[in-house]
């Protein structure tokens, strides 16, 4: 296969936090973070807790902003672009599958998993039976698709957001920790769902703690240590 | 003309971003990649004598976002939706609206009679209390034929269908469509007023604490139904509240006011996760958890 280009490229990436209520302190948490993942690429973020693997994935996605450097997802430098552009970015083409639910209560889990594609103008049969093949592979029982998933386990929440972030192909995904709390054969499809967004083509970028799962569906791993900037 | 307190955009006035060819992502809906933005404000103040009220606000909005406005009381959030729904003159500045015959149109200094069309056409206003915006002692299905017959609809039961979809489409039932809204609980009430408002297809909302004094539980199903219409007619919506949960829930875009300055504007998710301003940063960090 011919090399391609990266889809996300990231390079000479800062952050600092600005503690204004606290003295004006200043936290410099990561110092020319680099990374580029090809189509068809999973790269796993390794490095201790608080060494930055989530806040290296939170401005990918565009929720943390960067200080310095750039990151390109396709032709977009979140770290430059306008709200609009990381909306639609995030709409079209940048999935993620982040660690905690949050959702308009009482919003049914089939409606929960369908509105990606919703919001994309798919039409609404479709969505939904997109989002029920899902629900169906990870496992949430039938009889609670009609409920919202807030009153759901740590494991069923965790399942709703992962069907949340694959029932759209997305070209690039964030996945933190998306085998956290699985039982094995739960683990077996989330892992056969990454498998199967590599082959299509889709970027991912993700954290595991499971070093089982992580040497399975990881190409290359980083450790974001190195862009940790050694305490002053 | 640059925006003086919008934060994100000085953080990245450094570089632009290269755009993907035309049509490369095409979606089927709201585009929020046109050229022309759907409204763009500049230099909006208005003071109460020597007071501030809103002072030098700019923003654009593009056809399909809900930006939200959230801030203490008394921080200039509502004054600021009242000068850009036309129901205050402000003391100079501009709000351009796209006008579906002539393009980018200044409201401030257009005609009355012109304002008051687009108030009734492309424009509507979700007051936080709903006895604002409806006619208390008309039908349900009346006050929201009332808003088709402004803009020339006379056909009595083309009206009433139309009403009675509505309702449908707020959940409220068509058996309740002649009675009056007194007899309607709060959160019924606050659901007529949103039908009557979106009736005539308007292309953009105004709401001023639309889930305020409501019960939580109604509140997550107006929430909802807010989300729903937004997607599904493509609306653009400004949303002034002091609740930082309905924003995360209901607005792509987020204004943070303080004393009648915006001090800092952004993605909401990332202004309330990543808040770079003292204010914003109090503000987030004074939520109470439940």
């Amino acid at each position: 296969m011919a090399v391609t280009e990266p889809f996300i490229d990231i390079s000479g990436l800062s952050k600092t936090f600005t503690l204004h209520n606290q003295g004006g302190a200043v936290i410099r948490v990561m110092d020319g973070a680099a990374l580029s993942v090809r189509p068809g690429e999973c790269v796993g973020l390794t490095g201790a807790s608080g060494s930055g693997k989530s806040t290296l994935m939170r401005m990918i996605y565009g929720n943390y902003l960067a200080a310095s450097g750039s990151i390109l997802v396709g032709r977009v430098d979140v770290a430059r672009a306008e709200p609009r552009e990381i909306i639609r970015l995030r709409r079209e083409v940048l999935g993620y599958v982040s660690q905690f639910l949050r959702v308009v209560p009482r919003v049914p889990t089939l409606d929960v998993v369908a509105e990606p594609l919703l919001t994309l103008g798919v039409a609404p049969d479709a969505a939904r039976h997109k989002a029920q093949t899902l629900l169906a592979r990870l496992n949430i029982p039938e009889r609670l698709w009609t409920l919202s998933p807030t009153t759901f386990s740590g494991g069923e929440q965790q399942r709703v957001n992962i069907a949340r972030g694959f029932v759209h192909d997305y070209p690039a995904l964030l996945l933190d920790e998306p085998t956290a709390s699985l039982d094995a054969q739960n683990r077996e499809t989330v892992l056969c769902l990454i498998e199967e967004a590599k082959a299509r083509g889709a970027a991912i970028v993700g954290i595991f703690h499971d070093e089982g799962a992580r040497n399975r569906v990881c190409d290359r791993v980083v450790d974001v240590t190195a862009y940790t900037p050694q305490a002053a | 003309m640059t925006r003086p307190y919008d934060i994100a955009t000085r953080h990245r006035a450094a570089g632009r971003i290269a755009r993907a060819p035309d049509g490369a992502m095409a979606a089927g809906q709201a585009d929020l990649t046109g050229t022309a933005p759907l409204l763009r404000v500049e230099g909006l103040t208005k003071r109460y004598g020597t007071r501030i009220g809103c002072a030098d606000v700019g923003f654009d909005l593009w056809p399909g976002e809900v930006m939200g406005i959230v801030g203490e009381s008394g921080s200039g959030k509502s004054t600021l939706l009242n000068c850009l729904a036309g129901h205050l003159p402000p003391d100079s500045g501009q709000v351009l609206f796209d006008t579906r015959t002539g393009g980018l149109k200044d409201t401030v200094t257009m005609s009355e009679p012109e304002r008051r069309m687009l108030g009734r056409t492309d424009w509507a206003f979700v007051h936080q209390h709903a006895r604002d915006g409806l006619r208390m002692n008309v039908s349900a299905g009346g006050n929201v034929g009332e808003r088709l017959m402004a803009v020339g609809a006379r056909h009595y039961g083309t009206i009433r269908e139309a009403a009675i979809d509505w309702l449908g489409r707020v959940e409220i039932g068509a058996d309740r469509v002649d009675d009056r809204p007194t007899a309607f609980s709060g959160g019924m009430q606050q659901r007529l007023q949103i039908a009557r408002n979106l009736v005539t297809g308007p292309r953009l909302v105004f709401m001023d604490e639309p889930t305020g004094g409501l019960d939580v539980s109604v509140q997550a199903r107006l929430l909802d139904l807010l989300r729903g219409l937004v997607r599904e007619m493509g609306l653009s919506a400004i949303i002034v509240t002091h609740d930082l949960a309905v924003v995360r829930l209901l607005a792509d875009r987020l204004m943070v006011m303080k004393d009648g300055h915006v001090v800092e504007s952004g993605l909401t998710d990332q202004v309330l996760d990543d808040p770079q301003h003292a204010y914003t940063q109090l503000l987030v960090s004074s939520v109470l958890q439940v």
